[in-house]
């Protein structure tokens, strides 16, 4: 195993996204193309989406384009930037600690409409209890 | 061909051929996708939750053509920075001269493939009458 340091995961990290990406977007062509067939077929397909384990897939996803975005901006400033390599390290440190930030508000978005049934569940629990008339 | 010593920001590859086009590329096409990108999943997923982004809802954005434009432009760019970026991973660790025509063959095949049927869809989308919101919807666009 290579003892490379923050440089080689970070490269690492955008290529696994990148692929990532790449996958997500064949799957996303063909599901959209789905259009072609009318609003039964295709409203179908996006139900899916409401699904708890869509939404933790679109929370994978989500991290995955943060991160390679963040990084992707952090290349050009180390390529474009007459100091950026010297700052690479400090940058990818900003890179992980906005992906992070900004991936917090995005879950809350794609989680809150299943959280909120959820939790509402389990607020019911205790009255299933109690049936008696 | 690196040349280290001149260059006021990096290296920069000088041959002036197409890896010297992609290089740019990446980068040039990374900087429009982190824009259309934020917006397409502040569409997607804030803006309207993503159960809700049934039929009726595409149909209501593309009335509007400067929307199946930014889908399109979306599509396009996405998929060549990806494939591109397909391109380098094979390039790098293929070493077989047929396994490397077979896999950038089918790399430019699927690009192909998926270019045309996002294309078709978004020229060719045309809401059918009487298209309803017939899922229980619980985020309505704000």
């Amino acid at each position: 195993m290579y003892k490379g340091q923050s440089g080689m995961w970070s490269w690492l990290f955008h290529r696994i996204t990148g692929i990532a990406i790449l996958i997500f977007l064949f799957i996303h062509i063909v599901d959209i193309s789905l259009l072609s067939f009318g609003p039964a077929i295709y409203n179908d397909g996006i139900a899916f989406f409401d699904s708890i384990i869509a939404r933790l897939l679109s929370l994978g996803l989500i991290v995955a384009i943060l991160y390679h975005a963040f990084n992707g901006v952090r290349i050009i400033c180390i390529d474009f930037w007459r100091k950026g390599a010297r700052y690479q390290k400090v940058m990818f440190t900003i890179v992980l600690v906005a992906t992070v930030i900004i991936f917090i508000p995005f879950a809350y978005f794609v989680l809150k409409p299943a959280f909120i049934p959820t939790v509402a569940w389990f607020f019911t629990l205790p009255t299933m209890a109690h049936t008696a008339p | 061909m690196l040349n280290l010593s001149k260059f006021y920001g990096g290296a920069r590859p000088q041959g002036g051929g197409f890896e010297t086009f992609s290089w740019y590329y990446f980068r040039i096409s990374g900087i429009i996708l982190f824009v259309l990108v934020i917006v397409h999943l502040l569409v997607m997923h804030v803006t309207t939750d993503v159960a809700c982004t049934t039929y009726a809802f595409v149909a209501g954005r593309y009335a509007n053509p400067l929307w199946r434009l930014f889908d399109w432009m979306l599509l396009t760019i996405a998929l060549t920075h990806g494939m591109n970026g397909l391109r380098v991973m094979i390039d790098d660790y293929v070493r077989k001269p047929r396994t490397r025509i077979v896999l950038l063959s089918t790399a430019a095949t699927l690009l192909l493939a998926f270019f045309m049927l996002g294309t078709i869809t978004l020229i060719t989308f045309q809401p059918v009458a009487g298209a309803q919101q017939t899922q229980t919807c619980v985020n309505q666009a704000r």
